[in-house]
């Protein structure tokens, strides 16, 4: 495989009136052609910063202090807005957007908006904008025939199926889904996950899945990274992260996780609230709530280290303990 | 349906119908108001000491099933019995004496909380209105009680902060303390925790668990995550569309769901396990609005099991076994095996 996409160090703090919010702090991680990566945590982790500064779609508060991020050859950071709009924006990297049914315009059909988009990227006419959004939306499962319908008359599993359809307009190698199917009810979540799945496969597409929820990511993703404070404490295979979580933050957070078949026994839940980024704790940053931590964690934050071949973890613990778990 | 004598709480028939608001050419033309009909004729039995949980997608009326229990909305016909007492035929003025006795905790902690109120104040409301607590030191006292209990500690931390000083975990212990302060014997948790994040989450559940044990509570738990509800619940309902198609031990209709809709929610959970792989689901199409419920069985529609019988005839809650009831003509041959749970039958499954 080769790699399509690779974030290294990524730093990028929000101003704010009390000082900089850490939201993403040496961030790194890469992306091979046709895979799908969940990269998943709690609220106010990191992850949509992190996505949103792929496309260089980030706050006008946001400041990126250091790091790359290098799409195949293309520095993406180096990129004035012009450039970024004309060559990565949708041709290249699209987004599904959080609360993305939300996001149609309420006085346009749905198709409008499908093939201005596909207009003001590419050089075709809109007969031919209007076959391929046809074309797309079929895709998706909406039967043509509703194309001209307004979003009101969409449900909303119709209306994210119409925001992945506009996502895929103009053949984009990289589709970043933030949270697809958070406001979703379980019946539907399950149809557009399948939908995801399918157009990932058939298309080759390389994914990045945001979400909060682990089950979403493990159905979805190949690769799982798990986000904490605006740090990256793991990423590994997804099977392996399930059957050997090494991060204490990711053993709790899978472990908080209420299943819905098998035995009933008392969860464990995580001691204490994540940290305010304005401050965060020195060392590493799960430290105040980790039940293994020792003097060293509170003083050198870990850096993220193979401890097995292809699993990454950011731990002291683990790191200097092969044997540890 | 259940033991009559452990049941604290008898729901029978419960029904509310929403009037649409309609414009005015159909007001003059005296056309027929249409009806949203959100809760359509709903009976379960919740036992004393347990906790029931009301499971379903957005917009199946559970949430206004648990108003509709505790008279915060009148409900359209029915009857709640809570200790052999009427409450939907009760004055109401009446209603308040029960007040004490039932109480409600909000899905959002963000919104149920008065931001000008202090924690303390929050919390002694509930004591001011009843009147309980004779002067300011006994009803410090309770509160700190309160706040104690639900592992705000040291409650002299909390007394004189804001509800913004808190995070969302504190914020919903707050409204649990603020629940509890009364010493409810039945309370109804709509969605509790589905703003949380995921390790607060779990807090909050266990605390709701613990509590439950020491003061001897009975909850009606209501939530879209049948997961949660799973962790929850020792007895389960499940609805559709204004109606409970599905009722039972809370394991034993997880595992084994006799009605379709319930086999067809328990396929489209997650779960955190990447080795699973998911088949076609056994539905079809999207719920319908409630404004317009199908003849028949209202599932039929979108049920891959669906005869000629479902569209025609609407069933009723029948008994698999004991305690354990399916409102669908097909339950028979899905408990003894004879269909399979879950999986589109074969004429319907995708090459």
């Amino acid at each position: 495989m080769t790699t399509l996409l690779e974030v290294k160090d990524l730093k990028m703090y929000y101003e704010t009136m009390k000082g900089d919010v850490k939201a993403v702090d040496d961030v790194s991680f890469s992306l091979e052609a046709g895979e799908s990566l969940g990269l998943a945590g709690e609220s106010g982790c990191g992850k949509t910063s992190v996505a949103l500064a792929l496309m260089k779609l980030q706050p006008s508060n946001a400041k990126i202090l250091s790091g790359s991020i290098k799409l195949e050859d293309m520095d993406v950071l180096a990129l004035d807005d012009d450039a970024i709009r004309r060559e990565v924006r949708w041709k290249r990297i699209s987004m599904v957007p959080q609360a993305a049914m939300n996001a149609l315009n309420p006085v346009f059909t749905v198709k409008d908006q499908i093939i201005e988009a596909i207009v003001a990227h590419e050089d075709v006419s809109e007969k031919e904008a209007e076959a391929r959004t046809l074309e797309l939306l079929k895709r998706v499962g909406i039967d043509p025939s509703r194309a001209g319908n307004y979003p009101h008359e969409f449900s909303g599993g119709m209306k994210q199926r119409a925001m992945i359809a506009m996502a895929l307009a103009c053949n984009p190698e990289i589709v970043i889904a933030d949270e697809p199917t958070t406001a979703l009810d379980v019946i539907v979540q399950a149809q557009v996950l399948k939908v995801i799945k399918t157009l990932q496969r058939e298309l080759g597409l390389s994914m990045i899945l945001i979400s909060h929820d682990l089950s979403v990511v493990a159905e979805t993703c190949e690769r799982t990274i798990i986000m904490y404070a605006g740090n990256v404490v793991e990423n590994t295979d997804t099977l392996e992260i399930f059957r050997h979580p090494l991060h204490p933050y990711s053993v709790g957070l899978i472990g908080a996780f209420p299943k819905v078949t098998g035995e009933r026994k008392r969860l464990e839940s995580i001691k204490g609230n994540p940290p305010n980024l304005l401050n965060p704790p020195p060392g590493c940053r799960f430290n105040p709530r980790c039940p293994h931590a020792k003097d060293v964690c509170t003083r050198v934050a870990p850096q993220l280290l193979e401890t097995h071949e292809g699993h990454w973890v950011a731990c002291h613990m683990v790191n200097s303990h092969q044997e540890y778990r | 349906m259940m033991n009559m004598s452990e049941a604290l709480i008898k729901v029978d028939g419960l029904v509310k119908h929403f009037p649409v608001t309609q414009s005015i050419l159909d007001q003059l033309l005296n056309r027929e108001v249409p009806m949203v009909k959100a809760v359509d004729g709903v009976n379960f039995a919740i036992k004393e000491g347990e906790i029931f949980g009301l499971v379903g997608e957005s917009g199946c009326g559970k949430t206004t099933t648990g108003r509709g229990v505790l008279r915060l909305i009148e409900p359209t016909a029915g009857s709640v019995e809570y200790r052999d007492v009427d409450l939907l035929s009760l004055k109401p003025g009446e209603v308040k004496a029960y007040r004490k006795e039932i109480q409600i905790i909000f899905q959002d902690p963000f919104e149920s909380l008065n931001p000008k109120m202090t924690i303390y104040e929050l919390v002694a409301e509930p004591l001011e209105i009843h009147g309980l607590g004779a002067g300011d030191a006994e009803r410090r006292a309770m509160v700190s009680q309160a706040l104690e209990e639900v592992q705000l500690i040291p409650p002299e931390d909390f007394l004189y902060r804001y509800p913004h000083e808190l995070s969302g975990g504190q914020r919903q212990r707050v409204a649990i303390a603020r629940a509890l302060i009364l010493r409810p014997k039945f309370v109804v948790a709509d969605e509790p925790v589905s703003m949380l994040d995921v390790s607060i989450r779990t807090e909050v559940l266990n605390l709701m668990l613990d509590l439950k044990e020491k003061l001897g509570l009975t909850i009606m738990f209501i939530t879209h995550d049948l997961a949660i509800a799973r962790y929850m619940s020792d007895d389960i309902g499940v609805m559709y569309l204004g109606k409970l198609v599905e009722y039972g031990e809370t394991h034993e209709v997880l595992d084994d769901p006799d009605h379709p809709y319930t086999q067809a929610l328990m396929a489209a959970v997650p779960v955190p396990d990447a080795e699973r792989k998911r088949g076609d689901l056994p539905i079809r199409g999207e719920t319908p609005q409630p404004i317009n419920v199908p003849q028949g069985c209202r599932f039929h529609p979108r049920c891959p099991y669906a005869f000629d019988r479902c569209s025609e005839e609407e069933p009723q809650l029948m008994e698999v076994e004991p305690g354990h009831g399916a409102a669908c003509f097909l339950y028979e041959e899905f408990h003894a095996g004879k269909l399979e749970r879950g999986k589109l039958p074969a004429d319907q499954a995708q090459a």
